[in-house]
């Protein structure tokens, strides 16, 4: 029996099914990551962490010290940044 | 000579193989609770957050079904139902399961955690713990009360959800949890009294064996008195109403008569009329979740009490 050698065995065709299976799961893990990355900055959250380095923007509150700046415009606060150094 | 036949003997896996290890089934009981749980919950949640959450939680459980098959195989083979999984019928070896449900447990974890909070993603890392090792590897073989711990694990879901969206746990997702907690004895035991699965030779003690057949209904009929407070009390709560109320009052009152009526009979009365009455509970018993959560889901709707 002359058999060409371009014949496709069954177990090619299970193989292709894992192969684009896994290949659909992945561009789809990218697409979600991506949408989810989009979502997350979109709500604004803080997007700072730490960079081996302290910064003031991402210590905790300190409710006491920040009561009477709280009346205070917004401009006034890297200059009370600096008071803390 | 060149065998052209050599693969014949033992079929590679297709993907629907490894589909299967995650057992949709299961998971789609997951999909839906835990995204009731997630959608009711007082903090509301971006859609697209929640579709990840419910996804990650779903793809928890899912590693846990397969760390289930890669640790029951040997169960599986023996049993008539589950001889057709993917590992008792070869087409997936037993490695390939515990390496894709430790990756994705894993994953999912970590995703759950960047997508909602890391409460609930390790609560999920729990629950998928609980399932696969407190359950299936250490008490599932042990003792006729497994249906009671492994209700247990599937009773998490919908707290997962809640976790999600609140980052806690509150008395309105403990009663989701005791919902489901009580409604696994009945539902599986029911099961057991019609289905006579060779669990004995498999190894696992099913209380129908080790306890026999009155004793099981003797329990389910206990159980449906137990679940019914905690599904009227969990109406009482801020995500209760009267649409939810009416539901939950009909269902028990339905439950709890099915489970009376398989408690009144007798092996051989059951067996003349081929198990009808504990048939009629189990269908009932499918019904009686899924009809809870979606009462849940419609009184958030219309808006709750």
């Amino acid at each position: 029996m002359v058999m060409p050698l371009n014949n496709e065995h069954e177990l090619h065709g299970r193989r292709r099914s894992r192969n684009v299976g896994l290949g659909l799961v992945l561009v789809g893990f990218v697409a979600l990551v991506f949408a989810l990355t989009v979502v997350k900055v979109r709500q604004g959250d803080s997007l700072e962490a730490f960079d081996h380095q302290p910064r003031v923007s991402i210590l905790p509150r300190d409710e006491a010290a920040e009561a009477p700046a709280a009346q205070a415009p917004a401009a006034v606060e890297p200059a009370t940044e600096e008071a803390q150094q | 000579m060149s065998d052209i036949h050599t693969y014949e003997g033992a079929p590679e896996a297709e993907f629907r193989d490894y589909v299967a290890l995650l057992k949709p089934r299961v998971m789609s009981l997951v999909v839906f609770t835990a995204f009731v749980g997630l959608w009711i919950a007082p903090q509301p949640i971006h859609p697209f957050l929640a579709f990840c959450a419910v996804l990650f939680i779903a793809l928890g459980g899912g590693a846990s079904g397969a760390l289930n098959m890669w640790y029951d195989a040997d169960i599986d083979a023996v049993m008539r139902r589950t001889q057709g999984r993917p590992i008792p019928s070869g087409r997936v070896s037993g490695a390939e399961a515990l390496g894709l449900g430790i990756a994705l447990s894993g994953l999912s974890v970590m995703m759950l955690g960047l997508a909602a909070n890391w409460f609930a993603a390790g609560f999920l890392a729990f629950t998928i713990f609980f399932y696969a090792v407190v359950y299936t590897i250490w008490l599932k073989r042990w003792t006729p009360q497994n249906i009671v711990i492994g209700g247990a694990a599937g009773a998490f879901p919908p707290m997962i959800g809640w976790a999600c969206a609140t980052g806690g746990v509150s008395l309105e997702s403990l009663l989701m949890f005791a919902l489901i907690f009580f409604w696994t004895p009945p539902h599986f035991w029911a099961l057991a009294l019609f289905m006579k699965e060779d669990y004995h030779k498999a190894g696992v003690p099913m209380l129908t064996v080790t306890h026999g057949r009155a004793a099981t209904r003797r329990h389910i009929f206990a159980y449906t008195l137990v679940l019914a407070p905690f599904a009227i009390w969990l109406g009482l709560t801020p995500v209760g109403g009267p649409l939810y109320m009416a539901v939950a009052v009909v269902l028990n009152a339905l439950f709890i008569h099915g489970g009376w009526r398989i408690l009144r009979r007798s092996e051989d009365q059951a067996q003349a009329d081929g198990y009808g009455a504990e048939r009629r509970f189990f269908k009932l018993s499918l019904y009686y979740t899924f009809l809870h959560f979606l009462a849940l889901l419609v009184q958030h709707g219309m808006g709750t009490w």
